[in-house]
């Protein structure tokens, strides 16, 4: 049995409701869906007792009706293990995984900003990575958002003199 | 009676107090010491991971390439590999080899352009000009291999776009002789030059716990005794063909990162040296399809300055739904406000220099210049116009000081 064998059977294992739910890509490369309601559970495993030790990136994704967010944990032995936890868009409520990955502010803000999701749990800190003025409610990774290019000009520069 | 010290806040940044890129720390200070930092990034954020999607794959290899001005090759192989996955492509073993090849090349000048930044921050200008002055010949020598000094364009769907001559091969070899030698004279000042141990020692610290905890990456991470190497730990390209040492270091310090990237240096002259002796014969590339069909791909890419991770998603098209880029900067952002914290404030452009850091890479897009701009925000074309009537109404004009910077044959 591989490494990668041995990390879905421990999985389904613990928690039945994985069953197929993952899924071994190709060597080191491992995928599992996680229900919201067990996530927390799950990821304090893969954390905690797993060896995930290394939280490569967060991943946030527009689905159409729902936000998902994919952790991509690594192990010392090379393994990604990419778990992913979706969300309704009108409740993209999600807790924050700073309490085990420090670095995983920068990720978790950057989901907040650029899809709107709602991380609980986010130490209080500057926005990531949109300017300080942007317009609430526009979320530049969602799927329906155009960036405004053509906005008309305000009244006062057109009045400025053509120079040339 | 002895007082506690005040507390006084001070901005630094924007404008980088080391590196000509932009982010702001704001530091609370003691006297000289710092004791609390916080960073605002995202000034340089330019939406490639939005402009991605709307480009097909072809296109963002270019695009992805400019993620980083420095680390190009890594951000496009970290990407391609993620799509020839996706895709079920067998790279031909003699491009993966290539690949290894260039990205080795481009460690050596982001090294090499780190010492040099190093030695300016702790006012050792001699170490700058000399090391920026050995950098050209890898510089010189990757503009020969791909036709650029920096975005090599060297990767493409299935393969590589350029193969390597005989006699290119022999000036391969002979500039990794030369830069070998030079690598040793450096080597020795780090080992021999009190002033510059003595500068660096004890500057920036992060123990191997802080480290792990923070989730330090690349030199950065190595200098503080992590050994975590994607090259070696998730190889790819030809990685898993070659012999090499994961550098570390246990000073823990901006000596231990300097010592890492030196002797990472000579570990990438080995490198190079097998990868041109086992090169396989053999296609470059393979045919790949315009469409790439439904997946996902994790791929990781062990950059100059660190990890780079991609994650990207197809959805049957010939453009990508989702690509997420991960640059080794935002992983040490957190590392950094450890290190800077109870150290001297003039210490802070070595210690932040001293992660590498590209902020390039770990921002990538622009602000919303919409419908909701505040008043009195204008465009570029109205500010240049502006500009120009401003000056005008004081007698200073520039359409005619152009003219007459104009050359006699433009009058």
């Amino acid at each position: 049995m591989t490494r990668e064998q041995c990390i879905e059977q421990d999985l389904t294992g613990t928690f039945p409701f994985l069953e197929g739910a993952v899924r071994i890509q190709r060597p080191r490369r491992m995928f599992v869906d996680v229900p919201r309601e067990h996530f927390g559970a799950v990821f304090e495993y893969l954390a905690r007792e797993s060896g995930f030790t290394i939280l490569c990136a967060i991943t946030g994704l527009d689905q159409g009706g729902m936000l998902a967010a994919l952790y991509h944990l690594a192990q010392e032995t090379g393994i990604v293990l990419t778990v992913t936890v979706a969300v309704p868009k009108e409740a993209p409520v999600l807790p924050t995984v700073t309490g085990y990955f420090p670095a995983a502010d920068a990720y978790e803000r950057e989901m907040v900003d650029l899809l709107g999701m709602d991380v609980v749990g986010l130490p209080p800190g500057p926005r990531y990575p949109l300017p300080d003025d942007w317009p609430a409610g526009e979320y530049p990774l969602r799927k329906d958002w155009r960036s405004p290019e053509e906005a008309p000009l305000p009244e006062a520069e057109k009045e400025l003199p053509d120079a040339d | 009676m002895p007082t506690r010290p005040r507390r006084v806040q001070i901005p630094v940044g924007p404008q980088h107090p080391a590196l000509k890129e932009p982010e702001c720390f704001l530091l609370t200070l003691e006297g000289e010491i710092i004791r609390e930092s916080g960073v605002r990034l995202g000034y340089n954020h330019r939406g490639i991971e939005k402009a991605a999607e709307s480009r097909t794959y072809i296109q963002d290899i270019y695009l992805m390439e400019r993620v980083c001005g420095i680390c190009s090759h890594a951000h496009a192989t970290c990407f391609i590999q993620a799509v020839e996955e996706i895709a079920g492509l067998e790279v031909p073993k003699r491009a993966q080899y290539l690949r290894t090849l260039i990205a080795e090349l481009e460690r050596i000048h982001s090294h090499f352009l780190w010492l040099g930044v190093a030695g300016h921050e702790v006012g050792f200008d001699t170490l700058l000009m000399y090391t920026w002055r050995d950098r050209e010949v890898v510089m010189d020598l990757l503009a020969a291999l791909t036709g650029n000094r920096v975005n090599y364009s060297m990767n493409t769907l299935g393969g590589v776009r350029r193969d390597i001559t005989a006699d290119q091969k022999r000036d391969i070899l002979e500039a990794v002789d030369k830069l070998e030698e030079r690598t040793e004279y450096y080597v020795g000042i780090a080992r021999d030059e009190t002033t510059l141990i003595q500068r660096l020692s004890g500057v920036g610290k992060l123990s191997k716990e802080d480290a792990v905890r923070l989730g330090a990456v690349g030199p950065t991470g190595r200098a503080s005794g992590v050994p975590r190497d994607a090259r070696r730990d998730d190889p790819y390209a030809a990685y898993a063909d070659v012999e090499f040492d994961v550098v570390t270091s246990d000073h823990c310090d901006v000596y231990g990162r300097t010592v890492v990237r030196l002797l990472e240096l000579k570990q990438s002259y080995r490198i190079i040296r097998q990868v041109l002796e086992r090169m396989p014969e053999g296609p470059i590339a393979v045919k790949a399809p315009r469409k790439v069909p439904a997946g996902e791909a994790v791929s990781r890419y062990e950059a100059p300055r660190g990890e780079d991770v991609h994650y990207v998603r197809a959805n049957g098209t010939d453009k990508p739904e989702r690509v997420k880029v991960r640059a080794p900067t935002l992983a040490n952002v957190q590392a950094v406000g450890h290190m800077l914290k109870d150290g001297h404030l003039a210490d802070m452009p070595i210690v932040i220099a001293a992660i590498d850091p590209c902020f390039s890479c770990t921002d990538r897009m622009v602000s919303l210049a919409g419908s909701d701009r505040p008043p009195g925000v204008l465009t570029w074309d109205a500010l240049r116009r502006h500009g120009i009537a401003w000056y005008r109404e004081r007698g200073i004009d520039f359409a005619d000081l152009s003219s007459r910077l104009a050359r006699p044959e433009e009058r």
